[in-house]
């Protein structure tokens, strides 16, 4: 059984007469433990499409299941994680970890063995993401790399099946990032979890996915389907690899196709076709006039 | 120096205010010592203490200022009490705000001092008049400001509660209303501010003591030394309670003043 099943998805955003399009006819089929990645230009819909996995906006066309149950707002089995500002800056880093415990989804049928359990899971992911000597510390304190790692122990603390990622290392830099890549594969095979990750970052994508998503914008659909031919146990020496290289050019080639940038380029080529370099359009043109 | 919002080290800070309140404080005295200005007009600090002193021991200062205090309170907290709980439901529920917000927009253009007459005649001219008059003043302003603290909650903080499994209850509980907190506590320390400008205006309607009340006395007497006692002391008090928030603030939010 798939984790994660769409079946000619649409999303269309109505405010008063306009209508747009943000997503069309998307079929897609997440398997059970997969690490999928969804990568295209920006309104595209990737994130869209994420959010109407997490529940936290509405379809408006077919159908989307989550482990088999339709789904039909945010639930406790598809934890999401944002690029930014999700903490909770009022509670320590520990205290977030745990956020999830106090609800009333996560307290039925507890024992004290639960909540011993609980938080020993809580010791658990500080130590797995680094953060033991922090637990006592307040978000604002950490790095925007560690706030991340909180972010995702958070996530991960009740065990959902499904992790949804909206370009989580987003806002990181690019050497913080790396370091997170290998570890969100590493937490993410020991926990056994789905992922569903967003990104912008066609490296990021080949590097993180067992296969890519590729989507493409107006209307936003999925443009095609990337098996990612690497070992799954991935390590940084791969994004050298023939392989690698070979379907990251695959991929910004169609990015490039379908984002509508060429055309742009073309648009560019054609003003400067009008003009002489180092002269303004306007003196170009009087020169011409008769 | 003049670094756009640029640093200043704490001394330099307190030295500088402290310059800030003598030199208007100096050019008063010197204005008033050189004897060009009529005293009725503008009465020397010197004055303005006496008038203080005199005030403490033949005419119940305290009580002025107790019952003062009381109207401001009662009307400000009435008033926190009802915009709090209103305010949190128009910044989280369209619906609710659709309802009542325009309203409350359109009201609080209305002039406070205006509903005098109204409130003389609805609640008479006891106690709860001046409460009245004061959380007319503060209460629709302080309903918009608390939506508003509400609405900058960041989306993100409320749907990954969402999705960790939170119902509609617990998002409100645990997330919405700690994360507005901070917020909260400063628009009542503001609005706290403009209680006390309405309290002049609320012990015009059949007062007999308070120090608004003694302002408007002195007005008809020409006491020209205890309408700025009056006025600083209002400015005094006022101070001191917004001091006595921000410890609270302080307090209450060690994460938010935190350094790593």
């Amino acid at each position: 059984m798939s984790a994660v099943s769409c079946r000619g998805v649409g999303k269309v955003f109505t405010s008063g007469r306009t209508r747009v399009v943000a997503l069309e006819n998307v079929s897609l089929e997440v398997a059970d433990g997969e690490f999928i990645t969804l990568v295209g230009a920006s309104g595209c819909g990737k994130s869209t499409l994420l959010r109407l996995i997490a529940g936290l906006d509405e379809h408006t066309e077919g159908e989307i299941e989550a482990g088999g149950v339709p789904v039909q707002g945010p639930g406790a089995d598809r934890a999401m994680v944002f690029q930014n500002y999700s903490l909770y800056p009022w509670l320590t880093v520990k205290a977030n970890i745990k956020f999830a415990r106090q609800l009333a989804v996560h307290t039925h049928d507890r024992t004290s063995a639960d909540v011993e359990a609980a938080s020993g899971r809580a010791e658990a992911l500080l130590g797995l993401m680094g953060l033991a000597q922090m637990a006592q510390a307040y978000p604002s304190q950490l790095s925007g790399g560690m706030q991340q790692r909180v972010a995702i122990a958070r996530a991960l603390m009740t065990r959902p099946r499904i992790l949804l990622m909206d370009e989580p290392f987003g806002a990181l830099d690019a050497q913080t990032r790396e370091v997170m890549h290998d570890l969100i594969l590493h937490v993410c095979r020991l926990e056994g979890c789905t992922v569903v990750f967003v990104t912008h970052d066609v490296d990021e994508a080949i590097y993180l996915g067992e296969r890519v998503v590729l989507m493409a914008p107006r209307p936003g659909r999925i443009d095609s389907i990337h098996a990612v031919l690497l070992p799954r146990e991935r390590n940084p020496a791969m994004k050298h690899s023939a392989e690698f290289l070979s379907l990251r050019s695959r991929v910004l080639e169609r990015i490039r196709e379908t984002s509508g940038l060429i055309t742009d380029l073309e648009l560019l080529r054609k003003l400067s076709q009008r003009t002489t370099l180092g002269q303004p359009l306007q003196d170009t043109s009087s020169a011409n006039a008769p | 120096m003049w670094k756009i919002r640029g640093w200043l080290s704490q001394r330099s800070y307190w030295i500088l205010a402290a310059v800030g309140l003598a030199v208007p404080l100096s050019l008063w005295t010197a204005l008033t010592a050189l004897g060009s200005v009529n005293r009725v007009f503008l009465p020397g600090p010197y004055d303005v203490v006496h008038r203080i002193a005199t005030w403490f021991q033949d005419d119940d200062l305290l009580t002025d200022v107790g019952i003062s205090c009381f109207r401001v309170i009662a009307g400000w907290a009435l008033s926190a009490l009802v915009a709090l709980p209103l305010g949190l439901f128009i910044g989280t529920f369209r619906v609710v705000q659709a309802v009542l917000e325009p309203l409350t927009d359109f009201i609080r253009y209305m002039p406070a001092v205006a509903f005098i007459p109204l409130v003389m005649l609805w609640i008479g001219i006891d106690e709860g008049a001046k409460i009245a008059i004061i959380f007319i003043g503060t209460f629709f302003q302080m309903v918009l400001m608390v939506a508003e603290d509400v609405r900058r909650v960041p989306m993100a903080q409320i749907e990954v509660a969402q999705t960790l499994g939170a119902t509609r209850g617990e998002v409100l509980e645990e997330v919405i209303i700690p994360s507005a907190k901070p917020a909260l506590l400063d628009t009542l320390r503001i609005t706290m501010g403009w209680a006390w400008t309405y309290l002049v205006v609320a012990e015009l309607v059949a007062a007999n003591s308070g120090l608004g009340y003694a302002i408007i006395k002195a007005q008809r007497f020409l006491q020209t030394d205890k309408i700025f006692a009056g006025i600083l002391l209002i400015g005094a008090i006022g101070l001191a309670m917004d001091q006595a928030f921000r410890l609270i603030h302080r307090l209450a939010f060690p994460y938010l003043h935190a350094r790593s």
